[in-house]
């Protein structure tokens, strides 16, 4: 149930977001601190996803190396190459998979 | 130009196969993983709700961090609204498909008339093909059997830096990028699953306030 009203809240919020932003007054948003930092934010949030994704233990509160490590490695040779988002994804988990099952 | 916009929208629309197998894997239902295709309609924080519940986080954890990366599309909102120039109800519902796709479609065109084109079309589109993918990808990931036997754990970070890697694109955006994750690791020692994120977010906020 709490999982749910995570799903419904976060998603209303989102949307929002999204309605306020075409709504007010472009002097509010339009701040150029708030415009900075809204810049950035996205860019931290995903970095920090990626390393709790990547090095955080399952059991939590430590950081671990697993095979984790090597598929994101995968994934970064698949970027530089510019291979397509889905490609990125599942060559990944397959990496993982593999590494796994050795 | 609709041809372009359709092309993205394909494009995206394969995420959500990815979003679809992810959201069942990190412990959503079908239904769940659904419902934010629909309502949220905003891929990296549905990707992070997902990413953080997997994770270990509370659904309090995910729901802020989806939140704080949705605050992106109101900066969005802002640059849309003088070019669409929509009022009342049209105004509601174009706010449903302010994404990054439909923006970056829209922003760059030198008339109201095909802004809205390119808009419209790329944001309906991509909410159909999105939807449909995503319940495919739900389906589908249910069925595997254990997501971590499928490395699905580790395509959830593969997914995140897919979305960080076009964005690293200024030093200063690269440099908060990097202590952002130096802030999340160190984090992740001291504090519970799901919080991290958020204490990075603070990374943004301290290098936005200082840099000018």
């Amino acid at each position: 149930m709490t999982l749910w009203w995570a799903v419904l809240g976060a998603g209303i919020g989102c949307y929002l977001l999204k309605i306020a932003g075409l709504s007010v007054p472009a002097r509010i948003l339009g701040n150029p601190l708030v415009a900075r930092i809204a810049d950035l934010i996205p860019v931290a949030l995903l970095s920090a996803l990626v390393t709790v994704q990547v090095l955080a233990a399952p059991e939590g509160r430590a950081l671990v190396l697993d095979a984790r490590v090597l598929a994101l490695g995968v994934a970064v040779l698949l970027l530089l190459a510019r291979a397509p988002f889905l490609v990125v994804v599942f060559g990944s988990a397959a990496a993982a998979a593999l590494v796994r099952l050795l | 130009m609709v041809r372009d916009s359709l092309g993205v929208a394909v494009a995206t629309g394969t995420y959500g196969l990815s979003f679809g197998a992810v959201g069942v894997a990190s412990g959503l239902s079908l239904a769940q993983t659904c419902a934010l295709s629909l309502v949220m309609f905003t891929g990296a924080s549905q990707f992070a709700l997902a990413g953080v519940l997997g994770s270990g986080g509370t659904a309090l954890a995910g729901a802020l961090t989806a939140l704080l990366l949705g605050t992106r599309n109101a900066l969005y909102g802002l640059r849309m609204a003088p070019l669409l120039g929509y009022r009342g109800w049209r105004r509601y519902a174009a706010a449903h498909v302010l994404i990054d796709e439909s923006t970056a479609m829209g922003a760059t065109r030198p008339t109201r008339e095909l802004a809205r084109t390119g808009f419209v079309t790329t944001g309906a589109t991509i909410f159909v093909l999105w939807n449909l993918s995503t319940l495919l990808g739900a389906l589908a990931g249910g069925r595997l059997g254990d997501p971590r036997d499928l490395g699905l754990d580790a395509a959830v970070g593969a997914a995140f830096l897919a979305l960080l890697w076009p964005r690293l694109t200024t030093p200063a955006l690269r440099a908060t990028a990097a202590l952002a994750a130096v802030v999340a690791a160190g984090a992740v020692t001291v504090t519970p699953a799901g919080v991290p994120v958020l204490v990075a977010a603070g990374v943004a906020v301290l290098v936005g306030a200082l840099s000018r």
